[in-house]
């Protein structure tokens, strides 16, 4: 299927593609071990363009359509989802930056977003919020002309590393969202470790206590931190997960292709096993139909067609699914060598989990999902009903004797 | 104007009942809102009337009913052809 890519985006992901295979490929298994993304390869990967490649030119960005965007995600996901989740929560701030922020806010932090100078985390959940976003408990308070915040993020992507974050913080009783830097007095920054998968995605959670911003540092306005700001950026993220389990699905894929040509049980390959072909046939269908749903939520996204917010959760589900089960049979086809840290799909696994959860849980997926199957139940019935109507209006005009009108 | 309050229903009637709302009547207030649907709104408005919502247009009353969002629309066209 032809997507329309020019040759320059060809070009972006081609190099990508190269990186990852290479370079980041190189890196994923000892950052999942470590549990922490080197410095120097992320400082490679904004060499690549992989940081702010959503922004316009004018900005320092890449100025890539949102199909190249998800490429360019895929590819990365494929190696290291850890890398792709920094990169994710990085564009997000930036996206939502280029969105809601403020000329000055742009012209101060945009270019240095887009070339990975300072980098960028959304620090969104708290202890006790979760999928209910609305209702963080984190206060911003107005004094003096500045703000004054107090509360507690936690699973913050790229909190250890993130020199500016987007916290949403309720204010007047308010979801409303700010920018404060790392270096501000009363941020303190938590490492989280030891969590399932994304290991190397530098987590951590990261405190608030009587820190001052000043005003200016309000982005959008107050009372819509979360319509406007917090779902700007959840959109991008969500687009960028289900692309990244589509590279995830790629690399389970890939890695049951070779070693079930590979390895010989009951005297032959166990490509030739009726059972393991079974596994591949799901995982191939699959992979390809998620890829597709992500296709075509790039292409709502270019268009600026608003069913792209819909559109993205279908996506984001159907692809952690598949992820998820892909990453399953690709260990139970490797047996104890999948258990093993020597085989990357373990780490798979572990990462596909996590996608289920992040940026909207399968639970609030399916709460979207259903809901628009309803509304569009309900319009195609309205629109059957019209035109129902229009034929019978038109049936009874043609009743009519010619020449008697 | 017209035209854009008759796309503005056709829209809304995607998501609820819009044809018994009247031009004035407070969609917020009727609990028809939810904030994905607010978003959706946005871009729509964004797509539809090919004009940029700014962070100075976000105010409930642009958008909490169809005349509101038609004005809105207007105030915005008239402001780029006047540029």
């Amino acid at each position: 299927m032809e997507f329309g890519l020019t040759q320059e985006h060809q070009n972006v992901i081609a190099g990508v593609r190269r990186f990852a295979s290479t370079e980041l490929a190189h890196e994923a298994e000892r950052a999942d071990r470590e549990e922490r993304f080197s410095p120097e390869t992320l400082r490679r990967m904004a060499q690549q363009g992989c940081l702010g490649s959503i922004l316009p030119r004018e900005w320092g960005g890449k100025g890539i359509d949102f199909i190249t965007y998800g490429l360019l995600h895929e590819e990365i996901g494929r190696v290291c989802s850890s890398a792709r989740s920094i990169v994710t929560v990085h564009d997000m701030v930036a996206l939502a930056i280029l969105k809601w922020g403020s000329e000055r806010q742009r012209k101060r932090l945009l270019p240095q977003l887009a070339v990975g100078e300072i980098m960028g985390a959304f620090a969104l959940s708290e202890p006790r919020v979760g999928s209910d976003a609305k209702s963080v408990e984190m206060t911003a308070e107005r004094s003096n002309g500045a703000y004054i915040l107090n509360g507690t993020k936690k699973w913050i992507t790229s909190g250890q590393i993130a020199d500016i974050f987007l916290v949403l913080a309720c204010c007047q009783d308010k979801p409303t969202a700010f920018l404060v830097e790392r270096d501000r007095p009363g941020v303190s920054v938590e490492p989280i470790s030891r969590l399932l998968g994304m290991r190397a995605s530098m987590v951590a959670q990261v405190d608030f206590r009587q820190c001052e911003i000043p005003s200016e540092n309000l982005l959008g306005r107050e009372g819509f931190g979360f319509i406007s700001v917090a779902l700007t950026a959840l959109g991008l993220g969500r687009y960028s997960v289900a692309w990244g389990c589509v590279g995830i699905a790629q690399s389970c894929l890939d890695a049951c292709v070779q070693y079930t040509s590979q390895r010989r049980q009951f005297g032959s390959f166990l490509k030739e096993h009726q059972l393991i072909q079974a596994m591949i046939a799901e995982m191939a269908t699959n992979l390809k139909a998620a890829r597709l749903l992500c296709y075509q939520v790039g292409r709502l996204k270019d268009e600026g067609d608003p069913r792209e917010i819909t559109e993205t959760f279908v996506a984001k589900y159907f692809a952690s699914r598949t992820a998820m089960r892909a990453a399953g049979d690709a260990v139970q086809i490797h047996g104890a060598n999948g258990c093993a840290s020597e085989y990357p799909v373990q780490r798979y696994l572990r990462d596909a989990k996590v996608m289920e959860i992040i940026e909207g849980s399968h639970q609030l997926s399916q709460l979207v999902i259903a809901k628009s199957a309803f509304q569009e139940y309900e319009q195609s019935r309205e629109t059957a009903g019209a035109t129902s109507s229009a034929e019978a209006s038109l049936t009874d005009s043609d009743r009519k004797p010619e020449g008697c009108g | 104007m017209d035209d854009s309050k008759i796309k503005i229903r056709a829209f809304l009637s995607r998501f609820f009942q819009a044809a018994a709302v009247a031009e004035n009547d407070d969609i917020f207030a009727l609990g028809f809102i939810n904030s994905l649907f607010a978003l959706q709104l946005v871009a729509w408005v964004e797509k539809e009337f090919e004009i940029q919502i700014e962070d100075e247009d976000l105010e409930i009353e642009n958008f909490n009913t169809i005349e509101a969002i038609a004005n809105l629309v207007a105030r915005k066209n008239g402001r780029a052809q006047g540029a």
